[in-house]
Formats: structure tokens, sequence, C-alpha cells
């Protein structure tokens, strides 16, 4: 009985692990099937094969240039982000009025559409990386106050107290107790802030830029290029997952212990 | 020596707290004197004010009435001859065992210095913890967490030791061999206790003398002397005066309202 269960059960073991992978395949491949049998022309669905062939018929050095572009507002924009959020946080944290003062202003910023928004930014700081890096920044940092605020106000009262009963100034009980306590909050913020970041440079080169892949989506279907245009999203996607997994990444190499513990 | 002995050297005198002006008072007329190196415990039911009690032999809370003082002075401001041991080991996760041992001066002076790496060496050696002295505080027992949270609260090296509730979260097993731990320690290093627990027998097996609280408004019912001989070990619990002294306050827990 156990020689027969064996394979059986490494087999299933197998098909469990790569479940995801194999759906995802078998989607594209459904897709691709579906385009052809159907006979769907290219500008409404365009097959995952005329996709990839649209990729490789834009070079190499361009795909750089618009990646470039768009990386390099996203992660500006990001960290610009960071520089503001936690710095505000902390403030809003330890002042009662700060905290007062900020925080309707914070909700006003949140509930304005960036994207309504954009133009106007765009008029004002001018076309270049300085306006796309705000209109990111605008988009990614509220993620980042709330989850970096919500960590430091957790901290329990008995790691307070510990502080309270060594007499510490208060920038140590900020940096030494409530900033690590409030790292895997941060995390999230920033797993979510970054995806965020993506699509706030993604939304400024649509209101104004001569590369970038957002530009490079926009610009391709305004030509009907449509098998192109899904590339540059696809690609998008791509680098978008990379940035997310990276911040994981980041997490586990220098913070293991804030991860959820495995059981 | 001996009037050192028996003065007083952590003072209550009719101390009273309610946490807002108009709420009830939490804990009412404590009248307490520890002397120095006395090991005092305090039970009661939950929620009768023991943990607000530490807190203001703590320098944490100025009581809203009467007044704690140590050595004469009134206690206004945590003092440095103070270490706090809590009910959960409330170590930092993000730090090595070694490193949370460290933390009150890391925490209090910004650094510390090789000296008193060894010092915390030398901590861990006694609690048994050397080999763990890098690891996280996850990757170890509940108990041993505890000794970390102890031997944190013994870097500064106190007088005053104050402990709420330290053991509680630990299985019957750990608890009683982390007591006589503790017990080891406060012979070798003798210092002021004053150790809350909601365990009678607990209180009766450590203590030199135990406070016995009412429920809320927490007041002193009792003050038992603990004269059991030390040291004392798991044969102590077995003597006829265990037993009685365990009865006695017993008596008070589960029906405080007719004096034994
Ligand atoms: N920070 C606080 N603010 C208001 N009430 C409190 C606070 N801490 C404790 N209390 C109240 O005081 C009473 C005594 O609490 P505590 O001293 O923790 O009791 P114990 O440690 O004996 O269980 C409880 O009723 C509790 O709700
Ligand atoms: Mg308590």
């Amino acid at each position: 009985m156990n020689q027969t269960s064996q394979p059986k059960l490494w087999l299933a073991q197998q098909a469990n692990r790569f479940a995801p992978a194999l759906f995802f395949i078998g989607l594209v491949l459904l897709w691709e099937l579906i385009c052809r049998v159907g006979k769907v022309p290219n500008y409404i669905l365009p097959s995952p094969s005329a996709i990839i062939t649209a990729f490789f018929n834009v070079e190499f050095s361009r795909w750089m240039i618009h990646l470039w572009a768009t990386l390099r507002v996203a992660l500006m924009g990001f960290v610009l982000s960071i520089m503001i959020a936690i710095p505000l946080s902390i403030g809003m944290m330890r002042s009662q009025l700060m905290n007062r003062i900020l925080y309707p202003a914070l909700i006003v910023i949140q509930s304005t559409p960036v994207v309504a928004v954009a133009p106007l930014i765009i008029v004002l700081l001018g076309t270049d990386d300085p306006s796309r890096v705000l209109i990111t920044c605008l988009i990614t940092f509220f993620p980042l106050v709330v989850s970096t605020t919500t960590g430091m106000l957790e901290t329990p009262p008995e790691m307070i107290e510990l502080s309270q009963s060594l007499r510490a100034p208060r920038y140590r009980e900020t940096w030494q107790i409530r900033i690590p306590y409030a790292i895997p909050h941060i995390f999230s913020g920033l797993r979510v802030s970054i995806t965020l970041a993506i699509i706030g440079a993604v939304v400024a080169e649509f209101v104004a830029a001569e590369e970038g892949l957002g530009y490079f989506i926009q610009f391709s279907t305004s030509f009907f290029k449509i098998p192109q245009a899904f590339a540059g999203l696809i690609f998008l996607s791509v680098i978008s997952l990379l940035l997310f997994k990276s911040v994981q990444w980041i997490q586990a190499w220098f913070f293991p212990w804030s991860l959820p513990k495995k059981k | 020596m001996d009037q050192a002995k028996n003065s007083a050297y952590v003072s209550m005198k009719g101390v009273g707290h309610q946490y807002a002006p108009q709420a009830p008072l939490v804990v009412k007329d404590i009248d307490l004197d520890i002397h120095r190196h006395e090991f005092v415990a305090v039970v009661g039911p939950s929620g009768c004010g023991k943990s607000t009690l530490l807190r203001m032999v703590s320098g944490l809370l100025i009581p809203s009435q009467g007044e704690v003082s140590v050595f004469n002075r009134p206690v206004t401001e945590p003092r440095d001859d103070v270490g706090i041991v809590f009910q959960k080991a409330n170590l930092l996760p993000w730090l090595t065992v070694r490193k949370n041992v460290l933390f009150p001066l890391k925490h209090k002076y910004g650094s510390y210095s090789a000296a008193d790496e060894k010092r915390a060496n030398e901590l861990l050696e006694m609690a048994g913890l050397t080999q763990f002295a890098d690891k996280m505080p996850d990757e170890l027992s509940g108990g041993m967490q505890q000794r970390v949270g102890i031997i944190r609260a013994l870097l500064l090296n106190p007088d005053i030791l104050l402990m709420d509730e330290p053991f509680s979260a630990l299985d019957a097993l750990t608890r009683e061999q982390i007591g006589f731990d503790l017990l080891k320690i406060w012979r070798e290093h003798p210092k002021t206790v004053l150790f809350i627990t909601h365990s009678i027998s607990e209180a009766v097996l450590l203590s030199d003398r135990i406070l016995v609280m009412s429920k809320r408004p927490g007041t002193v019912l009792d003050l038992i002397e603990v004269d059991l001989p030390r040291p004392r070990s798991s044969k102590t619990i077995n003597s006829p005066r265990f037993a009685e002294l365990t009865d006695l306050i017993r008596g008070y827990i589960y029906e405080p309202d007719v004096p034994a």
C-alpha cells in the first residue's frame, strides 16, 4: 500500500507546489487559444504570442530608457515620501497639537484625487521630474503615515514604562522602542506604497512626459499598436511586482524578527 | 547595623490613589514599612490595585493621597536604584538576549562599555543563559525569557527590585524552579523586594512578609510574618506551618468580609 501511495503523494505535493504557476500557464494558453480559434483581431485583444513578438520588436535600449524614466520617478517619489512620512508620524505621535492640526490636512490631501490635481501640479512645477516626483509622493505617503503612526501608538504600555522607569530621554523612547516596534507596520505601509509609487509615476507620465513606461503605453495605444501597449503593460506589472518583492526581501534581510512567525 | 535593618527603607504612609479626580479610589489607606533587603509579597484579588501600588513605589505614578518614600526621601520620579520585572518578560523582540540585558544602559545613557558587557555576560551566566545570549527572545521558552527579564532588571545593580506577577505566565514546574532561582539570587545579592503575585503558595514560599489586600478599593487586610526557616526548598512546601500560612491567607481571599 505504501509503495503505491508514496509516488501518488509525491505527485500531489508537486502539483500543489506548482499550482499557482500551472494555473498561470493554463490561463495564458487559454488566452492564446481563444485568440486563435475566435480569430480575435489584435486591436481588440492581442494574443500572448503577438504580445511577445511586439515586446521583442522594440529595441532593448528603448525599453531601458522608458524603464529608467518610470523607475527613477517612482523611486524618488517613494524615498521622498518615506523621508516626509516618518518624521511627520513621529511629530504627530509626540505632539497632540501637531496631530490635531495635521490630521485633518492629511485627510483632505488623501481624499483629493491626485489624478485630478496632476495637471495643476505640472502647470505649477513644469514638465520635468520635480512635478512627477511630487505627484508620486502625494499618492504614496498617506499609507506610510498611517502605518507608522499606528505602529508607534500600539507600542505596549509596559515597554513605555520600562523607558520611563529609566528616565530615558523621549527621543530614545521614540528611536529605541516605538520605531522598532512599528517596523512590521511600517513595512506593510511600504509594500502598499511601492506599488502606488509606480501608479503615481504612470499617472504623471499620462499627463506630461516624453518617456517612461506609462508614456509608452499611452503612445502605443494612440497609434493602435495594441500588442505593443500590452507588452508595455505587462513589463510595467512585472517591475511593480519586483519592487513589491524587493520591499519584502529588504524586510526579511534587515529585520527578520519583524516577519510573522511561521507555525 | 541592627538599626539599619529595622528602619523603614521603603515606606508608604496613608497611600491612596485615584486615576482621575472624580474616579473612585483604587487603593486606600495603605501603610507599609519595608525593611532593607526584606522580601515582601503582595497578594489580593485581581483589580484590587496591586499594580497601582507597585507603580507608586517605582515612581512611575505619584499617589493622589499619602506618600511613598525611600530612605526618608519622598518618591517623586523613577529612581536609579529600582529595577522592575514585568508580568510578561517585556523583552524587545528586535534585540538579542544580550542586548536586551544591556538595554537599560543603552536606553538611559545611549551607550555601554566593555565592562558593562562583561557584567551582562556574568548575569547571563548566573541565569544559565550563556549559550542563548545571541539568540532572539522568541527563540527562548517562557521561563528563559522571564530570566532575561530578571537579569535585565539587575543590570544597574538596583537596591530595590519590584516584580509585578513576574511568573504568572509560566507553567507550574517552571514557576517553582524560577522562584527558587530568584531566592538564590536574592541571598547572594541582597535586595529589597516587593513581589506581587496571585499565587498564595508562591507568596508564602518566597517572602518574609505578606501584605494581603482587600478587593477594590484595595486596603491592608493583614500583614503576615512568614516564619519559615531559610533557605527554603521544595521541602518547605510539605511543612505544616506552610499549610497553616496558606490557609490563613486563603481565608482572607475567599471570605474577605469575615476576619479570620
Ligand atoms: N492607567 C489606568 N487608568 C485608569 N484606571 C486604571 C489604570 N490602571 C489601572 N486602573 C484601574 O485600577 C484598578 C486596579 O488596577 P491594578 O492596579 O492593575 O490592579 P491589580 O494589579 O491588582 O490587578 C482596576 O480597576 C483598573 O481598572
Ligand atoms: Mg496587576
